[in-house]
């Protein structure tokens, strides 16, 4: 394959890749407000269009025409390297994610997938941790007490339930034997998905992955009724923008990762049926994200539901729950995998 | 298996960067000149609730913030120690046996002690 087209359809992947998470992060904004009206039994936002379907668009815009005010007291370089980081953080994530099985173009293949890499779990680990840095950075750079006690409370929570995460992630890597996160979804052919297998490492992962992207119940950092807004209190116009639709930005990736490692990604049964590689594909791809809008629904369907966690329970569940649980959960696995293989 | 990752594997990664940095540079310019720009001193100030803001946010917090961090990064290096065995599992268990478990069950209860000796020392306790 000559190097100017693989550069050439890396980077038509990377914009679309980049332009539909943008456009579902949009939309994840109408449908969280539609959910919630329908889950308190009210209408949400309906006037913007039919059925509100404009309302992201305006919503957008008028973020962009609002002034932009940098408080006298804050350090106006890290003020405007917050939210930059974090929204830069939220778009680097989706490179190691396979969107669906090989395509074939023009008699070449075609991955759909950014980049192949064998050590895909850590990459997205290690990005996933610097987003740490866009809330701690804007929080303390405002110089406002409300934000100091969002950023810390934050950075805290989220360092707190990376270990879980990474540690129920292990027994994944197990079965798999590979860190590349094409390989494990390769793995996961038909219906023989991991869920199955890891259950409880599921059950932390999800859990973590809601503490990670600050979404309620463990919305703590920027818990409205103790702290005006968190870490983004005297944040307005865009960079407000940017902390908002990060956050929307990591649950789309997040959905899509937990897709991917835990529910077999573009993986479904009855696929060797089909004999069109395209077709597949195509199905593939369809498939997939029907299941990331599945994770999105449940991201949404927690946060309408359940209340707030307190700070000392939160960070009690995150270290003597769910890392006591995920230490079980690996030596469960090792003994199962040694019975079978020895 | 896939065992190794060339250079070239990365490139896109690299035209990712580009796109994320390219994005978030334009978008806070394009925020930056287009917004209105009406400053005053009371609008410039820190916000605090509409009273008059009480020195400054530099303030000392908790110190068990601080105790939560140093505790992170001591189990995340152990964490990051079990991925290569994690990642290596099965071919242990072919290659030395059931000793590619245990001696991870010694580790793994090394951990737990370290652990336990800090929820008893009342490092995790918030109340």
């Amino acid at each position: 394959m000559s190097t100017i087209f693989f550069l050439g359809y890396k980077t038509i992947l990377v914009t679309m890749v980049w332009g539909i998470s943008l456009l579902i992060a949009m939309y994840a904004t109408l449908m969280e407000r539609k959910l919630a009206g329908f889950l308190q039994d009210r209408l949400g936002p309906d006037r913007a269009g039919p059925f509100g379907i404009f309302q992201p668009l305006m919503d957008g815009g008028k973020l962009f025409f609002k002034e932009e005010i940098i408080p006298n007291d804050s350090n106006k370089f890290l003020f405007i390297l917050g939210p930059s980081l974090a929204m830069f953080t939220a778009c680097m994530t989706s490179a190691v994610i396979p969107w669906g099985p090989d395509l074939n173009l023009f008699g070449h293949t075609i991955p759909l997938q950014i980049a192949d890499i064998n050590i895909g779990v850590l990459f997205v680990f290690g990005v996933v941790s610097l987003g740490v840095y866009g809330v701690m950075i804007g929080g303390w750079a405002s110089n406002n007490k409300y934000s100091l006690l969002g950023a810390v409370r934050a950075s805290s929570q989220m360092i707190s339930y990376e270990l879980a995460m990474g540690l129920s992630l292990i027994a994944v890597l197990m079965m798999s034997q590979s860190l590349s996160v094409k390989e494990i979804v390769q793995q996961q052919h038909g219906i023989n998905w991991n869920v199955f297998y890891q259950p409880l490492g599921f059950l932390i992962f999800i859990i973590c992955a809601f503490a990670e992207t600050n979404r309620a119940p463990f919305d703590l950092p920027e818990c409205e009724a103790e702290l005006v807004g968190g870490y983004h209190t005297e944040y307005s116009s865009m960079k407000l923008g940017f902390y908002l639709f990060a956050e929307y930005i990591n649950m789309f990736v997040s959905s899509a990762f937990m897709a991917a490692v835990f529910f077999g990604g573009y993986n479904f049964p009855f696929m060797d049926k089909i004999a069109n590689g395209n077709l597949l594909a195509i199905l593939g791809v369809a498939v997939f994200f029907a299941k990331i809008f599945f994770f999105i629904f449940v991201f949404m369907w927690v946060r309408w539901t359940l209340p707030r966690f307190r700070y000392d329970q939160l960070m009690k569940l995150g270290w003597q729950i769910l890392i006591p649980l995920s230490v079980i959960n690996i030596l469960l696995t090792g003994g199962a995998i040694m019975l079978k293989n020895l | 298996m896939k065992e190794q990752s060339l250079v070239s594997d990365y490139i896109p990664i690299l035209i990712q960067l580009c796109v994320a940095i390219g994005f978030v540079v334009a978008t806070m310019l394009a925020t930056h000149l287009i917004g209105p720009k009406r400053k005053g001193a009371n609008k410039l100030e820190s916000f605090e609730c509409g009273i008059e803001s009480e020195g400054n946010a530099r303030l000392p917090f908790s110190v068990k913030y601080f105790l939560t961090a140093i505790l992170f990064v001591l189990f995340d290096v152990e964490v990051i120690f079990m991925y290569p065995w994690a990642v290596n599992y099965k071919t242990f268990l072919h290659e030395m046996g059931m000793q590619g478990f245990f001696s991870m069950v010694i580790f793994l209860s090394l951990f737990l002690v370290g652990f336990y000796y800090i929820v008893r020392k009342g490092a995790l306790k918030w109340e």
